[in-house]
């Protein structure tokens, strides 16, 4: 099959024709349901092979777009379009490939809940959103993707929508991914403004192209700031929220009330990727304020510090984390950091290379959680698990190389490369060094917290009857695993510093090697710190692990004050509750005071006159119409019965009135002439 | 006295009869006969004053006739029709009885 550009639409075309009719399909028709989302996302990866395929074999640093009208608009016309290049076919089939592997583990997982048709309807809307931000060749086009992924993650998080938490925490991730998006909203908005188009690449007018760049960086606004600073940041506003990055991280932890896949999809492969995904595409405006020296700020500074204080501060709070869930949804946060300090250091490639291999393993890690909470009937508390290594060997084997892989675990799993590609970068930063050192003590800590997770959930004795009793989930589950665990092996090594292919494909530059050795000494401090971090851990929990449900934690016995700070994630709800959460139910209770003594008393008395009103309408009404009326139907009533008389029904009668009638007309036609 | 005259004065009799049996008599079908008596009293005048009359014209009383005795064929079954449904209402053809439209 010749590959062409129309079949990128087809991408996430396949899973939202898969929702339509999955939401069409009654919930009796389970095995059609599940058919066609896994059948239309397997076509998905199928086409997105192929046009890996071919942005592989593209003239270098070339994109290959298809821009198409929406609808005209004034004297133009709103513009949108497909892209491909080798960002969006790797993230493509990244996408199509995990998700498919997390649909397929979901007909284990949820293959008693009664509501099974509509949970794959909404996978596939999520799947097909996921691919739609990533083939979309226009901001807007974009957007309207990343709100639906929004949507979408709405609907799954608050899945059983029955448990308040989920309820709350479907709204939560709603709300705070959406003030997010009010940034990007504006930002997009701003760029249109300036620019007169949101498409990315369009023959030299795209907003990605270096002409409309140049005018961006020409325009200054308040500060001092360059346009494209100010644009950058309004977007990057968007990544914040939809990624969980520090400030706006707070919804992505609560997002564990959804099942187990779809936490898998949030954290892998869709909702969190795709604001890694934004900067990455747009970085061209991103960095395009680098070629002004004077201005105050640059856009990606802020993104590299953000990215850092989120990696760490992420990488400090799973660190007392007791559910096994939350500890995943913290590491995630801190490996978003990471990435978006990639991104921050204008090593965009290195970024989306742990994207990659990221979702790979944080899938595989929070399957392997599903598979154990499935097994241990919904209970994942790790306190009251443990000793689960002999009751579920292929899960226990799979956490454990995910668990490697997502500490950084020396030369073999993938995860070591991608995070070793992204120190690298930080240490080479000229702004400053602090990320970096950030990002060092985060990798020390990724280590320790995912010793402490591994050991007391799969270590030593059961501690509850249900960990006792738990047995290895079906096969349907395992497989998955399996596939997910062999690429978070071998992923890595399509973009070692020996053989960087994956970066080379990127950015379209030939195969560069031998970076390694050149920074020999900061790779080793690394390798040293996930030792230290893996021996800790396993000092701390995995020699003697935890004997009863009810042990104090060890660090908990150590520094009780600081554990219950991170345990309660740093009192980030508590301080939004008490200032943002406070400052709205203040402006809520203003409105309501004006509404009430302002509007409402408007209100009222337009109502009350409107009342009067009718009242002098229907008094008129009841004395003057109505007695009019009734006086005129009495007479006309009154008549009929007097005529009545006459109708004797007698033909006779008939006959002789009108004879006598004739005669008398007759007598006076005479008598008249 | 001429012919004009007597035909006149014959439909004058005609007439004067059959107003004479509608009104005066109760049986439904000499009522009946009463009306086409007095129609036929209309027909003779219309034949004497075309065939006698001081301006006489081609055919027209005749055409009139014919109409006016096809009319009266039709309101005679119409007539009998009604006659029938009245016997089978009330067993007899007595116009005194048939009042239920009275007001």
């Amino acid at each position: 099959m010749r590959f062409s550009i129309e079949y990128i639409g087809l991408i996430p075309a396949l899973p939202l024709l898969a929702a339509g009719l999955g939401a069409l399909t009654p919930r009796r028709g389970r095995t059609f349901a599940a058919g066609i989302a896994i059948a239309a996302l397997g076509g998905s990866l199928l086409l997105s092979i192929r046009a890996l395929q071919y942005a592989l074999t593209m003239p270098p640093a070339d994109h290959f777009f298809l821009n198409f009208a929406w609808f005209d608009l004034g004297d133009g016309a709103v513009r949108l379009g497909w892209l491909l290049d080798p960002l969006t076919a790797f993230m493509c089939v990244m996408v199509s490939f995990v998700g498919l592997l997390i649909f397929i583990f979901s007909l284990g997982y949820m293959r008693e809940d009664e509501n099974f048709t509509r949970f794959f309807c909404f996978l596939s809307l999520f799947a097909a959103a996921m691919l739609g931000v990533l083939v979309s060749n226009s901001l807007l086009l974009l957007f309207i993707c990343w709100e639906l992924v929004g949507l979408a993650s709405y609907l799954l998080i608050g899945f059983w929508f029955h448990k308040p938490e989920a309820a709350a925490a479907a709204k939560k991730a709603f709300i705070v991914t959406r003030i997010g998006d009010l940034g990007f909203l504006l930002g997009m908005l701003w760029l249109y403004h300036s620019t007169d188009t949101l498409l990315f690449y369009d023959n030299g007018h795209g907003c990605l192209e270096a002409g409309v760049l140049a005018a961006l960086n020409a325009h200054f606004v308040t500060g001092g700031l360059a346009l494209s600073t100010a644009i950058g940041l309004l977007i990057f506003c968007g990544a914040t929220g939809k990624s969980g990055q520090f400030p706006l991280h707070v919804w992505l932890p609560d997002a564990m009330e959804g099942p187990t896949p779809v936490s898998a999809l949030i954290h892998a492969a869709t909702m969190v990727a795709a604001g890694v995904f934004l900067i990455a595409r747009v970085f061209p405006l991103m960095q395009a304020d680098q070629l002004l020296a004077a201005v105050p700020l640059h856009a990606l500074t802020v993104v590299a510090f953000i990215g850092a204080i989120t990696a760490l501060m992420g990488a400090c709070i799973a660190v007392a984390q007791t559910d096994i869930k939350r500890v995943l949804a913290f590491s995630t946060i801190s490996q978003l950091g990471y990435m978006m300090l990639a991104l921050g250091v204008g090593s965009w490639t290195a970024a989306i290379f742990h994207l990659l291999t990221h979702a790979f393993f944080k899938a595989l890690l929070f399957l392997c959680a599903g598979s154990v909470i499935h097994a241990a009937h919904h209970e994942q508390d790790m306190r009251r698990l443990g000793g689960l290594s002999p009751r579920m060997r292929v899960t226990f084997a799979t956490f454990a190389i995910g668990m490697l892989a997502l500490s950084g675990f020396p030369f073999i799993f993938s995860g070591f490369w991608s995070k070793e590609a992204i120190l690298m970068a930080a240490g080479e930063w000229n702004v400053s060094q602090l990320p970096f050192f950030m990002g060092l003590a985060a990798v020390v800590l990724t280590a320790f917290y995912m010793t402490r997770l591994l050991a007391e959930t799969f270590l030593g004795q059961p501690r509850t009857a249900v960990a006792a009793h738990a047995h290895e989930s079906p096969a349907v589950m395992t497989v998955p695993l399996v596939i997910l665990a062999v690429f978070a092996v071998v992923l890595g090594f399509i973009g070692t510093p020996a053989w960087p292919w994956l970066q080379a494909q990127l950015t379209g530059q030939p195969v560069v090697s031998g970076h390694l050795i050149e920074s020999r000494p900061k790779v080793l401090l690394s390798i040293l710190l996930v030792g230290i971090g893996l021996g800790v851990g396993w000092t701390l929990y995995g020699r003697r692990p935890r004997p009863a449900t009810t042990t104090l934690d060890p660090l908990c016995a150590k520094a009780p004050g600081l554990f219950a700070f991170l345990e309660g994630q740093m009192k980030f709800n508590e301080l939004y509750a008490a200032t943002f959460g406070k400052l709205t139910a203040l402006a809520a209770r203003l409105a309501d005071d004006l509404d009430q003594a302002a509007i409402g008393r408007a209100v009222s008395l337009l109502g009350r006159s409107g009342e009067v009103a009718g009242q002098i309408n229907r008094r008129g009404d009841e004395q003057g119409l109505n007695a009019g009326f009734d006086s005129a139907s009495e007479t006309l009533r009154e008549s009929g019965l007097a005529y009545s008389y006459a109708q004797t029904g007698q033909a006779h009668g008939y006959l002789r009135t009108i004879a006598v009638a004739f005669a008398v007309l007759v007598f006076l036609a005479l008598a008249g002439s | 006295m001429n012919i004009l005259q007597a035909c006149l004065l014959l439909s004058t009799l005609l007439f004067g009869i059959g107003l004479a049996g509608a009104l005066a008599r109760g049986n439904a079908i000499l009522v009946l006969l009463g009306i086409e008596l007095m129609l036929n009293a209309a027909n003779l005048n219309f034949i004497a004053f075309w065939r006698f009359g001081p301006t006489p014209t081609p055919a027209t009383g005749v055409i009139f006739v014919i109409f006016s005795i096809a009319v009266a064929a039709a309101e005679a079954a119409v007539g009998l029709a009604l006659v029938i449904s009245i016997y089978r209402h009330q067993k007899n053809i007595r116009l005194e009885e048939a009042d239920r439209l009275r007001g």
